[in-house]
Parts: C-alpha cells; structure tokens; sequence
C-alpha cells in the first residue's frame, strides 16, 4: 500500500551544471540549498502495462526513468513522466499532476541500483547511474528526514535524469533496473 | 451536521458535535478537552493555495497571481484540534495562516464551476504555518518551509456542506493568546471555490477525501514556543494549536 510519493528535481549534478549561472540570477537567487521536493498525488500513480495519456495540451512528454526507494522495503522502477518545463521557480502542480504520470514497479529489489535506463521504441536513450546523484541516497533520505519524516508506504524518487527522453503518442517507454522486471507503458492520446 | 475523528479509550472513533462537547457513535457525551482530536478527515492529496487574498499578495509584495498558484503537502505535515506543532530551534520567523478547507466529496473531473459545490462534502479549518527562514525560490513555496511534520493543523470539525449556506462569504480570524492579530473574510478570496474545483479537475482528477486549503489573507504575525494559537472561521470551528519547541517535544528538563 503507497503512503506517499516525493520525487526531487534537480538531484542530479548535470542539471544544475547545465542551469549555470542562472541559479544566482532572478527568480532563484542563489542555489538550492535544501532538497527540492515535489509530490505524485495518488492521481498520477500508474502501472507497467497501461496507458500514459498525453494530455491535449502537450506535444511530448518527459519521460524521467528514476529509482524509487521504498521505504523500508528496497528499490522500485518508476517512470515519473511530466510535461516539459524549463522554470523550477513555482510548485509545477500543472506540469506533473496530470492522472497516471507516475508509473511504479510492482516488484522491489532490496539491492541498490547502479543505475536506470529508459527506451523509447526499444532503442536505449538514456542511462542515469547513481554515482551522478547531487545527494546520494543516504544523504538525500537524511536531509528530507529533517523536516518530513518519511515512512514505510512512502517512496521517495531519487531524481530525473538530465537526458530524460521526450516521447509522443504512440511511442513505447520502458524502464528498467537491475534485480526487478522492466516497466512498459505506451503513450496514447488523451 | 458537524463530525469529528477522535481517539478515545483506545480506540479512534467518529463523533458528532453535541453541546459544545462531543458524543461518540455509541452515545457516550464527553468534554472537548477528554480526547485526542485528530484530522477530521482521512486527506487524500492536499492542496493548498499560495497568495490567494489580494490583500496577502501585497503584504508579501507579490503582485496578485494570473492563475491559482497551488502546492501539496505530505500527509504527515496534518495534525489536530488540539495538537502541538514544533518551531525549530534558531528559526526568525514562523507564521500561522488560518484557512478555510474545502473537502472534496466525489470524484470530479472537468467540472465547471457552475456545479462545483455538487463535489464538495465539507468544510473545516487549518492552520497553514510557514516558517520563513527556510524559503527558497524552487518550487516556492518549498516543502521545508510548508509541508514540516505536524505543522498543519486542522479541525476541528468536518462542517457538511448542507450546513454552510454560504462559504465565500464567512468570517475569519486567528488569536494568539487570546489577542486577535489576523481578520478576514473568505469574500477576498481572489481565486473562489467554484473555480479552484474548475481549475484542478481540468487537468486532474480529485477524489473524495482530497482536500483544498484555500489561502489566507493579511495579518501574519510571529509565533514562539508556549503561544497558544486559535485559527477559526464563523460556522466552521474553532482550531487550537499550542507551539512547543524541543524541549517539550523530547519530555527533557
């Protein structure tokens, strides 16, 4: 039974190199200094094998194949799927809300992952490893502990991966990680 | 009606309001202050509205936003009637926010604002704290700063919705110590119920048991550990809240 579902942008070191010297400028000022959270409500949670709609307001969708660790049990594949954004400054409820974007493997590994890796139509495009990560697991699940105590049901998404795929209707996404099956899931139109 | 879920002799039971007090189901009539309140619904996702009083935008120097500007919490940020909420050690600025909360009792996608209140269950009250040290302009406002264990207080009361003829025009105000420092009414609400429903269900789907925490308008004030906080809306309930700091917290000296 899911409790809760938090993802973290940002927490891989290649976004924030490729956002620069943005991160001091308007409207952010200075860079994160805390773990930049979001929520999946229970709308977004999907399975491997049904539908992601694409919304009649996007064009592609990102395609963000991520670890989900769940707590106290092991490690989960999740495809955390948002229409692309480029602004991190207000709460992205529009971008990532929409119902059956957060796809969640069924099946935990109790081994770390070395790393995620997503594909569009068979073909691998991108491949995310976690020595990459701005906070490494523990790190990350200590910092959030601070504030917001995580518990079991939670699952906590280590971060997007900076090459995550953009894909379009009709195209076939699978993600997959060592020690559980891939998850697969087709993009329909809404 | 108004409802309540209380823990009581070792058991979490439902109650009615009943002469200022509380009868549970079985009958028993006891005293506001012989049980532990707890959230008066079990919250699916909670919503709440940042800047949503014209007045409150300009007291933070915002100028008022062109769509609702909305953000989750976590489900561990909700405590009770009643309850504690810890002000961390070293903090500069923590705030209460009293807000009304609209309880979503049906499954509504693209609803229009026309039958909007057809998908409400309920209202009752919250107390949104922020603690303004920890702002930070990612995914702002951030979840250090809104979605803190227990720092969300709400209740009393579920307030069906039958029972409230009029939710955008009720009045509102938070006591600290028993000194009125915020005063408002839900009138000001620049994005109102119908279209806060209209706006989400339009991209996703609510459920019942979601709940909306609608915004709050100008009159912030600091709190500091032993401040006994009041959030209350006429109609709804009366919300109390006590801030402790780590001493109480840990039971130590």
């Amino acid at each position: 039974m899911i409790n809760a579902v938090y993802g973290v942008a940002l927490n891989f070191r290649a976004e924030l190199e490729a956002l620069g010297d943005q991160l001091n400028r308007d409207p952010y000022k200075k860079p994160p200094v805390a773990p930049v959270l979001y929520l999946r409500p229970r709308n977004t949670w999907n399975v491997s094998g049904a539908a992601i709609r694409m919304p009649a307001d996007a064009n592609a969708l990102k395609m963000a194949g991520t670890i989900g660790i769940m707590v106290g049990r092991g490690y989960v594949a999740v495809n955390d799927v948002s229409i692309p954004h480029a602004s991190y400054y207000r709460p992205a409820i529009r971008q990532r809300c929409r119902d059956g974007f957060c796809v969640i493997g069924s099946e935990v590994t109790e081994r770390v992952p070395d790393e995620i890796r997503t594909f569009v139509n068979g073909e691998l495009r991108c491949r995310a490893s976690i020595a990459d990560l701005v906070r490494p697991i523990g790190r990350l699940i200590a910092d959030i502990g601070g504030f917001l105590t995580l518990q079991p049901g939670d699952i906590l998404l280590i971060g997007e991966p900076p090459d995550a795929p953009l894909a379009k209707a009709g195209d076939r996404v699978r993600v997959e990680m060592d020690g559980v099956p891939p998850i697969e899931n087709e993009v329909v139109v809404e | 009606m108004k409802t309540a879920r209380v823990a009581y002799a070792g058991a979490i039971q439902h109650a009615t309001e009943h002469n200022g007090g509380l009868r549970l189901a079985d009958g028993r009539v006891l005293g506001e202050d012989a049980v532990v309140w707890l959230p008066p619904v079990e919250a699916g996702t909670i919503f709440a509205l940042g800047l949503n009083y014209a007045d409150h935008a300009k007291e933070l120097a915002f100028k008022a936003p062109d769509e609702p500007l909305v953000f989750l919490k976590g489900p561990q940020s909700l405590v009770g009637h009643r309850g504690e909420t810890r002000r961390p050690p070293g903090v500069t600025y923590m705030h209460y926010e009293c807000e009304l909360v609209v309880v979503i009792g049906k499954t509504a996608r693209h609803v229009t604002k026309k039958n909007a209140y057809d998908y409400v269950a309920g209202y009752t009250v919250a107390n949104d704290y922020a603690i303004r040290d920890y702002l930070e302009n990612y995914y702002r406002p951030n979840f250090r700063v809104k979605s803190r264990d227990q720092a969300t207080p709400i209740g009393p009361w579920l307030v069906d919705a039958a029972d409230v003829a009029d939710p955008m025009n009720l009045p509102l105000r938070t006591l600290v110590n028993g000194r009125v420092t915020q005063e408002g009414s839900t009138r000001d609400m620049i994005f109102d119920i119908p279209t806060l429903i209209e706006y989400l269900s339009a991209f996703m789907t609510l459920s019942p048991g979601d709940i909306i925490l609608t915004g709050t308008p100008e009159g912030l004030t600091g709190v500091h550990v032993g401040d006994e906080v009041v959030t209350e809306i006429d109609g709804i309930g009366s919300l109390k809240n006590t801030i402790i700091g780590d001493s109480e917290e840990l039971h130590v000296g």
